[in-house]
């Protein structure tokens, strides 16, 4: 459920580091918590994105919940399908509803993160 | 120290569902099961059933109960058969709300309320102090709170007729519209309304608190899909109706909240009825309204509105509407801009986004 080579934290985001990028979203336990998803906002590229910072919002159809940023970094892609499929984040959250790409800025903040046998004992699964 | 939540007989239930649980004015109420759009659309589209026993249950007896309901509420009561029902509003002398109610005439001497969870007590309080005047009793009529007495469940949607009436005697389509009879469902003594708050046809049925589960698992394997109160709030919302705490409140007045169609001036006096009466002479400050959002972005409850760039009302109720596929949401508005047609802005997270007011209801049933 939990990829091993993603990085955790515990307002429930992931991040998948490769090279100096790092791929950011949010997790299975985040969506399933959240219910249906009806609406992504994102910085856009080129925003600077701080960690432990929030960065964006997703909302269910009861709420709104901020996405708190795993690293620092620029933004270099957003996903444009969740603007117009949002749902995809309940139905792939690991996958192909990632959220943001990012340069990463500060690499040494990696090794801070949960790894994933860590947030599944954080939330319990 | 968290206060312990209050339970419906149906607690369990939910829990051996994988209900998803939350504090609802105190109550520890399934949101949802599955997921609310499924459940939205199961009720739009073929029939859901809802655990609403956390609601009140309030019972009127005695020669009197007409003169104390009629009193003390907006509707005219005098007006209602045996076996009719509608709904009213619970006003305090100044004309906000206490409750928004239905009311059931049993008999000339009995009278069936059916008023909010949170409220139950204070709405009783209210109708008891009233019973009584200058410690002499005013009304020759007994006040029961019987909500701890009675389980609720709403069968909703299209197919709801369908689904329950393999398990009744009682000829469920001689029922019409608001009214309701006394009979079995499943074998339990039920009062069975044809009422509800999703704008769909359906039932509420009125069962003995220790007769929910067996009633509850009756529905569940016909194949009734259980609901949350997720759901049951986007489809009143779709359906534009009133949920106290948001569209109405102590400081708000039947006739600003598009409520006046309750409100009946000429029978005997009533409690609010003065306050109303100046209310509309001095004509109307503010009036609830429909909107639809124009831009990306979901109005919520809370949200501040803005007209030609000013701050001008707050959105009561929104959220999006899984029938429609809009993000859709009701609002106070001044009564110059209370017009389908007007530019008007929702803050979103400190960003004004484009709406428009429109009429309501949002979504109305085909006939």
């Amino acid at each position: 459920m939990y990829p091993e080579n993603y990085a955790y934290t515990k307002e429930h985001e992931w991040v998948l580091a490769e090279g100096d990028t790092g791929t950011i979203g949010i997790t299975h336990h985040a969506q399933s918590e959240l219910g249906d998803i009806v609406y992504v906002d994102l910085p856009k590229v080129g925003a600077q994105i701080t960690q432990h910072t929030t960065f964006g919002s997703v909302e269910s159809v009861k709420a709104v919940s901020d996405i708190y940023s795993p690293v620092t970094g620029e933004v270099i892609a957003v996903n444009e399908l969740l603007a117009s499929q949002p749902e995809k984040l309940n139905a792939d959250p690991h996958g192909e509803a990632w959220l943001v790409k990012v340069k990463l800025l500060k690499p040494e903040e990696l090794p801070g993160l949960m790894s994933a046998a860590d947030y599944q004992a954080y939330i319990g699964a | 120290m968290a206060e312990t939540l209050l339970e419906t007989p149906l607690f369990r239930a939910h829990v051996a569902l994988g209900a998803k649980m939350v504090d609802f004015g105190g109550w520890n109420m399934p949101v949802q099961y599955k997921g609310i759009l499924d459940e939205h659309k199961a009720v739009r589209s073929a029939a859901g059933v809802f655990d609403v026993s956390h609601m009140g249950e309030i019972v009127v007896r005695g020669p009197q109960a007409l003169d104390l309901v009629n009193y003390i509420s907006t509707n005219d009561a005098a007006k209602l058969q045996d076996g009719q029902a509608h709904y009213s509003g619970l006003l305090y002398e100044h004309g906000g709300f206490v409750d928004d109610i239905l009311v059931h005439r049993v008999s000339a001497t009995e009278f069936f309320l059916c008023v909010n969870a949170s409220n139950q007590d204070k709405d009783f309080g209210h109708i008891q102090s009233y019973s009584f005047f200058e410690g002499q009793r005013r009304f020759d009529a007994m006040v029961e709170n019987a909500g701890p007495r009675y389980a609720q469940i709403a069968v909703q949607g299209p197919q709801s007729l369908a689904l329950l009436q393999p398990l009744t005697q009682t000829d469920l389509a001689a029922i019409r519209y608001y009214w309701f009879q006394d009979g079995e469902v499943a074998g339990l003594p039920t009062r069975i309304a044809r009422t509800g708050y999703t704008g769909e046809d359906g039932f509420e049925l009125y069962v003995a608190a220790e007769n929910a589960v067996e009633l509850w698992n009756r529905l569940l394997s016909l194949g009734a899909v259980p609901c949350g109160l997720g759901a049951r709030n986007t489809l009143r919302l779709e359906a534009a109706m009133a949920l106290y705490g948001h569209e109405i409140d102590a400081t708000i007045s039947p006739l600003e909240a598009g409520l006046g169609w309750i409100v009946k001036f000429a029978k005997p006096d009533f409690v609010g009825k003065a306050a109303l009466e100046k209310q509309k002479a001095a004509g109307l400050a503010r009036k609830l309204c429909g909107f639809v959002m124009k831009g990306r972005g979901i109005g919520r409850d809370g949200y501040e509105v803005l007209a030609n760039g000013a701050p001008t009302g707050w959105v009561t109720s929104g959220g999006p509407a899984p029938t429609l596929n809009q993000n859709i949401g009701l609002c106070y508005l001044p009564l110059a801009l209370a017009n389908p047609g007007q530019a008007i802005e929702v803050v979103v997270r400190q960003q004004p986004v484009a709406a428009e007011v429109v009429p309501t209801p949002f979504y109305k049933r085909a006939k």
